[in-house]
């Protein structure tokens, strides 16, 4: 059986979230990329709308969707911005997903109620300042002392870390060793304003102006032994796990931008006037655009083939990289035909394609680099 | 207290739209169709009435069957039911027919409150509250910016071009919305998984006992018997300045009546 066409309540949550990225986000977003702002505001919107909560049950406040729901979203809100994109997939996918997944009951209790209205926004610290792709190499410790992780070190890059809806970072630190020498690392629940835990200014960025992306400090920041998340020594293999997935969101999400490429650019060939004609007449335009629906279309497939085994609960590790290497790499090369299309005008800000171009390129990075994905795929395949 | 809305089912006004050259109709299979959009405005209204004073909002639709689209909106955002009137022979209905079905459809249920769009955006009649409220002889408080609901009485601003009249009217009433009374709700993902187990009623022309002659092209009050495309826009005037640039500017708009 093969059928990939959205249930009508999938299809129904496509169209809402297409209207209110249309209605909502795409007349004021463009202000705040330009002035580096992160619109808390529209964010709220997002957290009325459910968007926070829609992988988990009900019984956490969520509204009991699946995670390809979550994608399909996230598809939705990309074609017109990445910036809201990223906030809802950080904070869901990176921010809640752990606690859901291998969190206490309590922990549970305590959070995923906040984090799924959007009225709470949670972060995942991984990536260090030296260095994000060998995730083995974590420096950041945490030691226990009378009931409490003492935690020491940085983090780099990290995703709605400093908003004004931040309430936790949940960090890996190296919490010992393992049997074979290896370092034993875990993931750390740590709420926002925890004395010694410093959240530093907002980076200056080549795209996503509007999510919030801070370095992180820690200098013997004490929590409570019981925010540890998931069992102590697994945090290695369990954030492996929860990017596995994370990938398939990126996946979406790099669809979306490809996408929102195309409809610009249907737009204005049909538009823009060059030579007596407009430019839409020219096959070179023509042919352009319809390669980009090309590789939108065939890397959708790729992620609904990649969320469809992890419905399943089938192994999905290969085919979440093969969507994530694939739609990564079409999001940078729609964005630069987009941009050819639009002329100068793909050159401003003040066009959608102008933000697509800055904003697909770190799609080929975050959460795995295009490299990393080939080394996985590579790996799965039994080789190196 | 017992609301329900009347909602329609139009072709998106954003997108094309056309008529069926076989019997002048309005294109509806082939359209892009949606919620009417002062419809959403009702709905939201009706919504936040019931959510004040409590009761039922159940929304009613006369329509064909791809009109569940818009049922189901309704139920996304928070309506409680649904009543659809599906029936074959409601083809080609003019507005006075149409409100016929619904008033039937409307003796049905129990109501203190109806609430409508102010107009819908494919035949613009804005029509429908007044000839509905003069089948079921209740009162109508049309073009409604502000509702209130107490006492037994619904108290609206009807809105105007300068300001708005203060008008109100005992319980049961129709009311119509305009789009300055409240910001619509998207409907939320709970919304759209609860509206699945909501309640859709339908029925045909036989189970409102009207009589199939009572509706239908055949039979409509109005018909449109001939229409054309809209003419292409012309050439621009092009304005040169020598001097004179203001005096033919003005020219032009006092030649096209604008001044
Ligand atoms: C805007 C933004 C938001 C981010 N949000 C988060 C977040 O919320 N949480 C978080 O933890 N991190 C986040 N990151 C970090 C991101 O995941 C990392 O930048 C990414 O994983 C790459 O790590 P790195 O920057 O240290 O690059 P490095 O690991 O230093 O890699 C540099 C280059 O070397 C290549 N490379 C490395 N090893 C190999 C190898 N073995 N073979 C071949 N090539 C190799 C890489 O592919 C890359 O091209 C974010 C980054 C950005 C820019
Ligand atoms: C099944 C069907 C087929 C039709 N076919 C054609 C056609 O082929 N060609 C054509 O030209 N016209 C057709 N009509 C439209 C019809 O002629 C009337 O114009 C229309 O129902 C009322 O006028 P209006 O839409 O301008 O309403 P208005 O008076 O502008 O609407 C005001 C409000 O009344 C309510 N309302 C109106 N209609 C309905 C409804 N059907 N159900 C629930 N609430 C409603 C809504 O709340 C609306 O916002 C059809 C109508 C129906 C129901």
């Amino acid at each position: 059986m093969l059928d990939y066409r959205l249930s009508d309540e999938t299809e129904s949550l496509r169209t809402t979230v297409r209207e209110f990225a249309q209605e909502v986000i795409a007349p004021q977003i463009g202000e705040f990329y330009e002035r580096d702002e992160f619109p808390t505001q529209i964010v709220r919107q997002m957290g009325e709308l459910g968007l926070f909560g829609l992988p988990f049950p009900e019984e956490y406040g969520g509204a009991g969707g699946t995670y390809f729901d979550l994608c399909v979203a996230l598809e939705e809100l990309a074609r017109v911005d990445s910036s809201m994109a990223i906030t809802v997939e950080a904070g869901v996918s990176l921010g809640a997903m752990p606690i859901f997944r291998f969190g206490t009951e309590e922990q549970k209790q305590e959070w995923l109620p906040r984090l799924c209205t959007g009225e709470a926004l949670g972060a995942f610290g991984l990536t260090e300042p030296g260095g994000g792709s060998d995730a083995g190499a974590t420096r950041t410790t945490a030691r226990l002392e009378d009931g409490h992780w003492v935690i020491n070190g940085s983090k780099a890059f990290i995703t709605n870390s400093g908003t004004d809806l931040t309430q936790l970072v949940i960090v890996t630190a190296v919490t010992g060793t393992r049997p074979d020498g290896g370092k034993e690392i875990s993931a750390i629940i740590v709420p926002s304003g925890t004395p010694g835990f410093v959240v530093g200014q907002r980076y200056s960025k080549v795209g996503w102006n509007a999510s919030d992306t801070r370095e992180l400090s820690f200098t013997d920041v004490r929590v409570p032994e019981e925010n540890l998340v998931g069992e102590r020594g697994r945090g290695y293999a369990q954030f492996l796990s929860i990017l596995d997935e994370g990938r398939i969101a990126i996946s979406a999400l790099s669809v979306g931008l490809a996408q929102g490429c195309v409809d610009e650019s249907v737009k204005y060939a049909g538009e823009r006037e060059a030579f007596g004609q407009v430019i839409g007449k020219n096959q070179a335009i023509q042919f352009m655009i319809a390669d980009m629906e090309v590789r939108a279309s065939t890397a959708r497939l790729a992620y609904y083939r990649a969320a469809e085994k992890m419905l399943r609960g089938e192994p999905f590790k290969r085919e979440a990289s093969i969507a994530k290497l694939y739609s990564s790499e079409v999001a940078m090369d729609n964005a630069r035909y987009a941009t050819q299309v639009h002329g100068g005008y793909g050159f401003m800000n003040d066009f959608p394609v102008g933000r697509f171009y800055r904003d697909a390129k770190i799609l080929e990075i975050g959460e795995g680099t295009s490299e990393v994905q080939r080394m996985l795929i590579a790996r799965d395949l039994g080789i190196g | 207290m017992n609301i329900v809305v009347l909602v329609k089912q139009v072709p998106d006004s954003g997108s094309e739209r056309k008529l069926d050259p076989a019997d002048n109709t309005v294109a509806r299979a082939s359209a892009d169709n949606v919620i009417n959009e002062m419809d959403e405005y009702a709905i939201e209204e009706a919504l936040l009435v019931r959510d004040r004073e409590g009761g039922e909002v159940t929304v009613l639709t006369v329509g064909p069957d791809s009109a569940t689209d818009a049922i189901r909106k309704a139920l996304s955002m928070g309506a409680d039911k649904a009543v659809h009137v599906v029936d074959d022979a409601i083809h080609g209905s003019c507005a006075v027919q149409t409100s016929g079905v619904i008033a039937a459809a409307l003796q049905q249920l129990e109501y203190d409150l109806v609430l409508c769009g102010a107009e819908a955006t494919d035949a613009q009649l804005s029509v429908m509250p007044a000839l509905v409220a003069e089948r079921l002889n209740i009162p109508q408080l049309s073009g409604a910016r502000k509702l209130t609901v107490e006492g037994g009485m619904a108290k609206i601003e009807r809105q105007t071009d300068g300001g708005y009249w203060a008008v109100e009217a005992p319980l049961p009433a129709i009311v119509s919305t305009w789009d300055t009374i409240n910001e619509p709700r998207y409907p939320s993902f709970k919304g759209i998984m609860a509206a699945k187990k909501k309640p859709v009623e339908t029925k045909t022309l036989a189970d409102l006992g009207l009589d199939a002659g009572s509706v239908g092209l055949a039979n409509a009050t109005s018909k449109v018997l001939d229409f054309a495309g809209r003419p292409p826009k012309g050439e621009g005037v092009k304005v040169v300045d020598e001097g004179d640039g203001a005096q033919k500017f003005v020219d032009f708009l006092a030649s096209q009546k604008i001044v």
